[in-house]
């Protein structure tokens, strides 16, 4: 498995495909920071996570770093994932690598780990880069507390960027063409990327129904609320947006719908220790990392019945 | 009697209600090239499949090595090379390294992977080649560099899916020359081709498929004694008078064919070449050529699947 983790790596590593992803990564996060560096520059000094904001912080045209790469990460996995099973149908070159004394999970196995290993150090340099312009041109040096709500960041960014790439894999073991799963992953990512957030409003107005009275009004747009709260989270964009909020953003004390009696007793806009944002978005974490291991299973299982004749 | 390598006993493989391999029964022994012959679809390239343990066996039972490939998928594949009918390399790696990659992938020790990597390839001809990307390859050089993949572990057993397919007559000689040679070293081969007369020349015994089943199967010879009866064949050309009649008085002779102006098919028991020229004399003919013909795999095939038609 080793093996095939090595070829695939050098294979991802030399590609033009690749080369294309860097240049544009490198562009768009250069032209995020420095208008979101502009524009702290411009804001007074005293708050106390200065450089969490760089991630954060966006201005008219420009999204910021994170809206950015919950953006831009899925086509990343795509790129890399998208022809993984079926190119190797296409090349003609699976049943001669099957016919070698390997197992067939090390072989996807080894694609999924390799691809998965570019991505994190794509997503790496990308964050070492950012971390190095910013100290660059704030002159800030980050508080450890920071630092390690930036690893945080780069390891949920990981996750969402796995998820993508495991369905990328599946949908490549699914179709033959390469082209199909590519429009397919396209097409899902569209979905949740753009058409989720509509979507889940009109669910959620279509099952809820608002009462007579205004005590009924009020608890139907609670439960609306709710639901869409828990639709919307069905999407590993949505997962991720709340994780990197939460963890970017220390004043983050909820990510669902807080009603005012729970608030009783909390100061307004302080921060949350790391380890109480961490809690925050634990189940975050974990459902993006089970969305992962499932999509994964599903391409094994595809994987394992399929018919090697090419 | 030699060991067995390979052996299938009522081997089926279908596919929903489609009967790709309806049992089929083989035994080939240690160092015999043995061609699976047949038409495209009649259930060669499953067969081979199946022996992989690439594909599920519906109903039946294989032995490879004395090892069920399905159980034992591991041990089957570190002893059996396998070139499939459309042989694909990465295209943007050069010969050289696409031979490390499946050398590493079958578990060869990297040290000697080097030595190794080199001696296949000078052995299939393509040392000069070693180090340009395979996508500048001609399908000949590809062919020879699948041959070289089989061989680079030194398998015992090397099963070649239609190892012919397209590639011109005088790259097709050269490949089979390849194969001879692996014979020489002790390598049982299993081939598959639907070309009958290149073929014909390497294999010891050969078995002709027919819609999923094993219609005929033996060496060359016997199959010919088997289906076209006589197995003597004498092409006689002679001007003159006819002597047709002549020749279907010798007593060896099972049949007589006129092709044309004084060109005569005798279909015998035996090689009677001296007794149709002494005939063929004192009935007066002048002979301009006497031969006898090779029985050839295409005339079996031919003459079977007529038989086999005209049954049914």
């Amino acid at each position: 498995m080793t093996t095939v983790v090595a070829k695939e790596m050098a294979d991802h590593l030399t590609s033009a495909r690749m080369r294309v992803m860097e240049v544009l990564i490198v562009l768009i996060a250069a032209g995020t920071i420095y208008t979101a560096i502009t524009n702290l520059r411009n804001s007074s000094g005293s708050d106390p996570f200065l450089f969490l904001r760089m991630f954060t912080l966006s201005q008219n045209p420009l999204p910021s770093f994170v809206a950015f790469l919950g953006f831009f990460v899925p086509i990343m996995a795509i790129a890399l994932g998208f022809d993984s099973i079926n190119g190797e149908y296409s090349r003609r070159t699976m049943s001669r690598i099957l016919a070698q004394p390997i197992y067939r999970d090390a072989l996807i196995l080894g694609k999924f780990l390799a691809s998965l290993a570019t991505l994190a150090i794509t997503l790496l340099a990308l964050w070492l880069l950012v971390t190095g312009f910013g100290l660059l041109f704030l002159g800030v040096p980050p508080s450890g507390e920071e630092v390690l709500r930036g690893i945080g960041f780069l390891v949920v960014t990981i996750a969402y960027a796995g998820v993508w790439l495991a369905l990328a894999m599946l949908l490549s073991t699914v179709f033959r063409q390469a082209a199909t799963a590519a429009l397919a992953a396209l097409a899902v990512w569209l979905l949740f990327s753009v058409f989720w957030s509509m979507l889940v409003q009109l669910v959620s107005n279509a099952f809820v129904q608002p009462g007579g009275d205004l005590l009924g009004a009020l608890q139907a747009a609670a439960e609306r609320a709710q639901l869409e709260v828990a639709l919307g989270r069905l999407s590993p964009n949505t997962l991720f947006g709340e994780a990197t909020v939460a963890l970017l953003n220390p004043e983050t004390r909820s990510l669902g719908i807080v009603f005012f009696g729970q608030l009783q007793g909390a100061i307004i806009g302080s921060p949350l220790p790391l380890a109480q944002s961490l809690l925050l978005i634990w189940p975050h974490v974990t459902g993006l990392v089970a969305a992962a291991i499932l999509l994964f299973t599903g391409t094994y299982v595809q994987f394992q019945r399929q018919e090697v004749r090419a | 009697m030699t060991e067995l390598v390979i052996e299938a006993n009522a081997l089926t493989k279908r596919y929903g209600t489609i009967t790709a391999v309806d049992g089929i029964d083989l035994k080939i022994r240690r160092g015999e090239v043995f061609g699976l012959l047949g038409p495209n679809g009649s259930g060669k390239t499953t067969t081979i499949l199946m022996l992989l343990g690439l594909t599920d066996v519906t109903a039946g039972e294989v032995r490879v090595l004395g090892l069920d490939p399905a159980r034992a998928p591991l041990a089957v594949k570190r002893r059996i090379g396998y070139m499939p009918d459309t042989v694909g390399f990465y295209d943007h790696l050069t010969a050289r390294a696409n031979l490390h990659y499946t050398g590493r992938l079958a578990g060869l020790d990297p040290r000697h992977l080097d030595g190794r990597t080199d001696a296949v390839l000078e052995q299939v001809g393509l040392t000069e080649a070693a180090d340009r990307p395979t996508s500048t390859f001609s399908s000949g050089m590809l062919r020879r560099l699948g041959l070289a993949d089989v061989l680079l572990k030194e398998p015992e057993v090397a099963i070649l899916d239609e190892p012919t397919n397209g590639l011109d007559p005088s790259a097709t000689l050269e490949f089979l020359k390849l194969i001879t040679e692996l014979k020489q070293r002790d390598i049982t081969v299993l081939l598959s081709s639907h070309l009958l007369e290149r073929v014909q020349a390497v294999c010891d015994r050969v078995a002709l498929f027919y819609r999923g089943r094993i219609a005929l199967e033996g060496t060359v010879s016997a199959l010919a004694q088997q289906v076209l009866g006589g197995g003597y064949r004498i092409v006689l050309e002679a001007g003159g008078s006819d002597v047709r009649g002549a020749l279907e008085d010798i007593p060896e002779v099972l049949a007589v064919t006129v092709d044309g102006q004084g060109s005569y098919k005798i279909e015998a028991k035996s090689d009677i070449r001296a007794s149709v020229a002494s005939r063929t004399v004192a009935a007066g003919g002048t002979i301009t050529a006497l031969s006898l013909e090779q029985p050839s795999l295409a005339d079996v095939y031919a003459q079977y699947f007529e038989k086999v038609s005209d049954a049914a």
